[in-house]
């Protein structure tokens, strides 16, 4: 992985923006969709297409590649939108998302767009996948065949077992080539993930499973990359990068609102702008950086 | 006893060689292993009730041990498949495909794994462990997942080639085991294919046309010995061997249907779900005829004997042959 530097900071940024409309423009011609989580993962997911993942748009079945497994499939604007900005297919093709006949289904389908890594969508099973790989990976080409096993997932699955019995396990094989990313955001769809089933410290319970943890700000690209650097170094055991974010992020009236975990804009929500308006505002609120710059 | 499929010229004997299909598994896996070096073993704490152990011993570092966690074995073998591995995972029925349902949906079928899922200690015959270890809807549960191909070998011989010849298919499989030592009904030189009934028995007599016993599992050996008892009541019957229930070899299952114009099926299962209903779906849309069902109906199993067990809930011999009768009786 190469260092970041100011010029490539400048334009994960303007990629994280890309992806961002990207996403609110997917989810306005879709009406429906998830659009709280796509948004708090955008620059996450610019750092991961656009500086860390080694893999090759034009040839995305290339072995070499390191693998992502998306856990929590219902994310997938942010994927399809950074998959799209990469190069793996039109960014025109963004709009037909959850239509018939797309390949971009309402959660990722390998059937209909074979270049992913899994399917998803139920949640709290990618990360046993990820392990699956890494376990096989490490079995053909040793400890250190070069390739990472990304595995993207959110707080909210960390409340079915199955999350837990990877963990477990991924911790008994002291899986070096495995870096978890859980996007730590405290919502879920039915609230606060503190209130419907408290989790605590995450980074605590992970560790106690024998994981590396690092806590990030996962809208700042710096933590992002270095914490990944960090966890790749760690051979003998795995990682998970904790990245605290903002769901919505972006959108003033999405942000830290768990009403916006299921919905996308042109919803009504009582409280919330008129839904005719929101699709409007979310662009305007991305593009003006949320007021910051006066003009769009 | 149909001469070309070499089948054990001692199985009516008293003393008929027995083996536990879930040991023609275990075994079948290690040849498996030394054919295939993508093959690897993943079990849930119960490598030697499922027989893993013998691949286990031989090739130590191509098994992993998962830990009571079945939903993260199903899962986990799915992205060993991505990578190109051929995962066999094993625990009990009830367990997988009973408790990890979903994940072997979502994560091997929706996928297209190539994953083999083995299911062992299947039906009433189980015996003492209860009810609650007695998968009874493991057929109906496999089944209905669609891409998945369900086998249930009749002895241990079947089970070992059945193991083989998954390794050289594609996508999901579902291997169904018994715990029990039952009689050896087949040997090395029966032929054994995927999707490919064959009939076992036939004491047809000139007059009259027989009865078609459909079975699958250990329990074709009742029904090969009550064909043979009944054949001194001059009541033809013919007995096939579905060891695949998916893909259900509807062809032969059309002729059977055609040739004999009345079956029973015969399976170690509830009746909802399992091999009966399958059949019944081919036949009712292509060729209907009388069907009675051998199997349980709508309850769970309970502690006793295998024999016992069998017995209780109307799987034994006395009960196929009342079927026979029954079904002559609406043809």
């Amino acid at each position: 992985m190469q260092p970041l530097d100011d010029k490539k900071i400048g334009l994960l940024k303007e990629k994280a923006h890309d992806i961002r409309v990207s996403i609110i423009e997917m989810l306005v011609s879709a009406g429906s969709g998830h659009s709280a989580g796509p948004l708090g993962m955008a620059d996450i997911f610019s750092a991961l297409y656009f500086h860390i993942l080694k893999h090759d748009p034009k040839v995305p079945t290339w072995p070499g590649r390191d693998r992502l497994v998306v856990s929590n499939g219902h994310i997938c604007p942010v994927l399809y939108a950074a998959m799209a900005h990469s190069g793996y297919f039109p960014v025109s093709e963004l709009l037909t998302l959850r239509k018939f006949g797309s390949r971009l289904q309402g959660h990722p389908h390998r059937d209909f767009l074979p270049m992913l890594e899994t399917s998803s969508g139920p949640l709290g099973s990618g990360l046993s996948q990820a392990v699956g790989m890494a376990l096989a990976d490490r079995l053909d080409r040793g400890k250190d065949s070069g390739r990472f096993f990304y595995c993207v997932m959110s707080d909210g699955e960390l409340d079915e077992g199955q999350s837990w019995e990877a963990v477990l396990l991924a911790g008994k094989e002291k899986l070096g080539n495995l870096i978890a990313i859980v996007d730590r955001n405290n919502i879920q769809i039915d609230g606060f993930t503190e209130d419907v089933m408290p989790l605590g410290s995450v980074a605590h319970k992970f560790e106690s499973f024998g994981w590396h943890v690092e806590e990030i700000d996962g809208h700042n690209f710096e933590a992002i990359v270095e914490s990944v650097g960090r966890a790749q170094a760690v051979f003998d055991g795995p990682s998970v990068i904790v990245a605290r974010t903002i769901p919505g992020k972006g959108v003033s009236y999405m942000e830290r609102d768990f009403k916006w975990h299921g919905n996308p804009p042109g919803t009504a929500i009582p409280g919330e702008p008129d839904p005719k308006e929101q699709a409007k505002i979310a662009l305007h609120d991305l593009r003006t950086l949320d007021g910051q710059i006066e003009h769009e | 006893m149909t001469k070309d499929l070499h089948l054990n010229p001692k199985l009516f004997d008293k003393d008929v060689e027995k083996n536990a299909t879930r040991t023609g598994f275990g075994h079948g896996l290690v040849l498996a292993g030394d054919k295939n070096a993508d093959v690897v073993a993943l079990c849930a704490d119960l490598t030697e009730s499922t027989q893993m152990h013998f691949f286990r011993d031989k090739f130590p570092a191509r098994f992993f041990e998962m830990g009571v966690a079945e939903q993260n074995m199903a899962s986990v073998a799915s992205g060993m498949s991505a990578m190109g591995k051929i995962p066999f995972i094993a625990s009990y029925a009830m367990f997988s495909p009973g408790r990890n349902w979903e994940q072997i949906r979502t994560t091997i079928c929706y996928n297209n794994r190539h994953v083999i899922i083995a299911g062992s200690h299947a039906g009433v015959s189980v015996g003492p462990d209860g009810g609650s270890h007695q998968a009874l809807e493991d057929i109906a549960l496999a089944r209905v997942l669609p891409r998945m191909t369900v086998i249930s070998p009749c002895d241990a011989i079947e089970a070992r080639k059945a193991v083989l010849a998954s390794v050289d298919m594609e996508g999901p499989v579902y291997i169904r085991l018994a715990r029990n030592k039952t009689p050896v009904m087949t040997t090395n030189e029966t032929p054994f294919e995927i999707g490919k009934a064959q009939m076992f028995y036939d004491s047809s007599f000139p007059q009259g046309r027989p009865v078609g016993i459909i079975a699958t599992g250990p329990l074709l050996h009742k029904a090969l010995k009550v064909a043979e008892q009944l054949k001194k009541e001059k009541i033809s019957v013919q007995v096939w061997n579905f060891a695949t229930i998916k893909p259900l070899d509807e062809k032969a299952l059309v002729e059977i249907a055609k040739n004999c114009g009345a079956i029973v099926t015969v399976e170690e299962h509830q009746i909802a779900g399992g091999l009966g209903s399958a059949v019944s779906e081919c036949l009712a849309q292509n060729f209907p005829v009388p069907i009675e069902f051998i199997g349980v109906r709508d309850q769970f199993g309970q502690s006793g004997t295998p024999e016992e067990l069998i017995e209780h809930y109307g799987l034994g011999e006395s009960n196929i042959a009342e079927a026979i009768k029954k079904v002559i009786s609406r043809k």
